[in-house]
């Protein structure tokens, strides 16, 4: 799948969100819970200022000792008999992760939720050399089966309906069963655990490594990222290159900031920390491990105005706070980062050409840099992703060119200005009921589909103003 | 950084403090809660037992004995239950007997109060199926293993690796049983792991 989801046009994937009434009632209500959770457990914990800039400092400093860091870690995981893969492309770590399969004769692959391997696309990427990949986590495994990309970076599976989910799992799986979430929730149990026991490939994402020991910190709420690292005998981590932090006192605040700001909770069921293979005479664990760490882009925004940007611990607070994504859901965005990190991330990751619009798809209202929990100030990110369209890449569209250059020649002139304020209300006189318009013409009809928009006043400003003027001088 | 829970030096009257505070956080994480002796442990657990079922899965730990455990695992597989001490000469048999048990129990190695977490170095002789396989867990916590929070938890894995002692192949943090809010943000507890836990914290005088 990779980053990119689908080829239908921004405009197009907009209007689809807009029109799925179940999916933006169920994004504001998850958005709703999550950002109040987020709220709760940050004012329980105490402090949450002095935590968010804690955690700024800490992935600060990482970034600009990423390479020692890396060394670091991979020298340890080597220590406790990992292999340790460095991947330049998407290209390198799949063909890397495919070969360590068919050299193991693996014929299933259980994978627990990672961002990192949808990016990268690596589920086709095994399919292509005849391993069957069974996603574990309940939200992905739905959407797995339903042959569906993700719509939010925690909770993926979010604008499916129960009775969407029924459906899939009987059509797919036999289910028989209602559309109660805790039979649901059974039967994926139920139908899972099979496919644990009887996998010989894990494969995992990492939410944190730990460079001082080579511990890769997994963070799950269900269990599987337990079962994807105790059950199988060959056991592949794939990370971001970013996705590290110096020593366990450092991974204690990370965590703490992640569960919160992600959930809302002090700590999820499961914090799992896993190094290299199974010791000698342990019977769980893997006796093959493998460490890919994927760059696919992330060295190219190291040293950056946009460094920060890979400080992201992947909690998804912006996007539950962003009014934008509230309104057009996941997909719209195209990519499989959505919301506000999205916007800044996608781009930068897979350059501008083919997702342009998207640091166009904020208000600029600040709400995500005010919730990320590293401070990443991402609507300034935004700000400078849209300038660098405009005036690098030259990429804004000819309407908007052609429009900027005819509203300086017009502004910039009073008698044209002043003219046509007050044309404007008698030209929009057709499309005006009661002070309002709202099946507006040309330009307008994008805004009016969706709201009003208020008429053009019946005095211009200038005028009022002159008159109160005058009213001050009797 | 000042943070109430990070707050280090522990005098008993704070230890039972954080009981309290860790017997709270249970009702936020789905998990029954239980205080005990080290007299009355046995009792406590076979009870515990009784309600989860009679297969038994259970780590090599030294302390069974010291807790009075032994005997009754002894008199559980007289009275006709089914009770597995992880054994690493078994190989992946212990997971086969862990997947069928009905209850997995664990001694907590480090537990935080805050988010309700039992820290679990997992071994040679305390496989990580014990806790999760089976459907129903059972944590037993040793008073003086309750620390505040994370941070204490962290500092010590951090020094004992500064040390140079070798960090586990596996830490589990567990906080209650395994849940999920994948359906339509409903919280469904018991998804992967277990379905049920309880935590009995035992007054070991330490």
């Amino acid at each position: 799948m990779g980053l990119q989801i689908g080829d239908t046009s921004f405009k197009d994937r907009v209007q689809e969100g807009l029109k799925n009434d179940f999916m933006r009632q169920a994004v504001s209500s998850a958005q709703g819970r999550l950002r109040n959770g987020r709220l709760s457990a940050a004012e329980e914990l105490g402090d949450w200022e002095d935590w968010r800039t804690l955690g700024e400092e800490i992935r600060t400093h990482t970034m600009e000792n990423l390479d020692f860091y890396l060394q670091q870690l991979s020298e340890q995981v080597e220590n406790r008999g990992g292999n340790v893969f460095f991947a330049e492309t998407a290209e390198e770590a799949n063909e890397y992760i495919k070969n360590v399969v068919k050299k193991k004769n693996g014929r299933k692959v259980a994978k627990s939720k990672s961002m990192v391997t949808e990016e990268i696309g690596l589920n086709e990427a095994l399919e292509d050399v005849g391993a069957e990949v069974v996603e574990t986590d309940l939200g992905e495994w739905i959407l797995q089966l339903d042959e569906d990309p993700p719509s939010h970076i925690v909770a993926p599976a979010l604008h499916k309906n129960r009775q969407q989910i029924q459906e899939t799992f009987e059509n797919k799986k036999g289910y028989q069963k209602t559309d109660k979430p805790e039979e649901l929730a059974l039967f994926a149990r139920e139908q899972l655990r099979k496919e644990f026991l009887s996998a010989d490939i894990g494969i995992t994402g990492c939410n944190f490594a730990v460079a001082e020991s080579g511990a890769v910190t997994l963070v799950t709420n269900e269990g599987n990222a337990r079962l994807v690292t105790a059950l199988p005998d060959t056991q592949i981590t794939v990370m971001g290159m970013e996705r590290i932090v110096p020593t366990w006192e450092e991974l204690d605040v990370l965590v703490s900031l992640l569960t919160r700001a992600a959930v809302g909770q002090k700590l999820t069921s499961y914090v799992t920390s896993v190094t290299g293979k199974r010791l000698e005479e342990e019977i769980d664990g893997p006796d093959d491990y493998h460490l890919v760490i994927v760059d696919n882009g992330r060295s190219k925004i190291l040293g950056t105005e946009f460094q920060s940007a890979l400080h992201c611990i992947r909690c998804a607070a912006c996007i539950n706070v962003c009014p934008v994504y509230r309104h057009v859901g996941g997909h719209a965005y195209g990519s499989i980062y959505p919301g506000p990190i999205g916007a800044v991330l996608t781009p930068l990751l897979d350059g501008y050409e083919d997702h342009k619009e998207l640091p166009y798809a904020s208000t600029l209202c600040a709400a995500c840099t005010e919730a990320c929990p590293v401070k990443i100030p991402l609507h300034e990110q935004l700000i400078r992703h849209r300038e660098i369209i405009v005036e690098k890449e030259n990429m804004a569209p000819t309407g908007e060119k052609v429009a900027m250059k005819g509203y300086a020649n017009w502004a910039s002139n009073p008698a044209a200005y002043k003219m046509s304020a007050k044309m404007a209300r008698m030209a929009l006189k057709p499309w005006t009921k009661h002070e309002k318009i709202s099946n507006g013409p040309g330009p307008l009809k994008g805004w009016t589909d969706v709201r009003d928009f208020p008429a053009p006043s019946k005095q211009s400003f200038r005028a009022w103003f002159k008159e109160r003027q005058k009213g001050e001088q009797t | 950084m000042e943070c109430a829970a990070t707050v280090a030096g522990i005098g008993r009257m704070q230890q039972d403090e954080l009981v309290d505070v860790l017997e709270k956080q249970c009702k936020a994480i789905h998990t029954d809660f239980k205080r005990t002796t080290i007299a009355e442990l046995p009792q406590t657990v076979e009870e515990t037992v009784a309600v989860y079922g009679k297969k038994i899965i259970t780590a090599k730990d030294d302390r069974n004995e010291k807790f009075g455990l032994d005997l009754l695992f002894d008199r559980l597989r007289t009275g006709g239950e089914e009770v597995h001490v992880w054994d690493s000469k078994a190989g992946k048999e212990n997971q086969i007997i862990a997947e069928r048990a009905d209850v997995g129990i664990n001694f907590s190695d480090i537990t935080l109060a805050e988010s309700g977490t039992v820290t679990l170095f997992n071994n040679k002789d305390n496989g990580r199926s014990i806790s999760l396989l089976p459907e129903n867990f059972i944590a037993i916590i040793p008073k003086s293993t309750i620390v505040p929070r994370m941070t204490q938890a962290a500092k010590q894995i951090h020094e004992a690796h500064e040390q140079g002692h070798m960090v586990s192949s596996c830490i589990s943090f567990i906080s209650g049983p395994s849940n999920s809010a994948d359906i339509e943000m409903n919280l469904i507890v018991g998804v992967h792991g277990p379905v049920r836990a309880t935590y009995i914290v035992v007054d070991d005088g330490d």
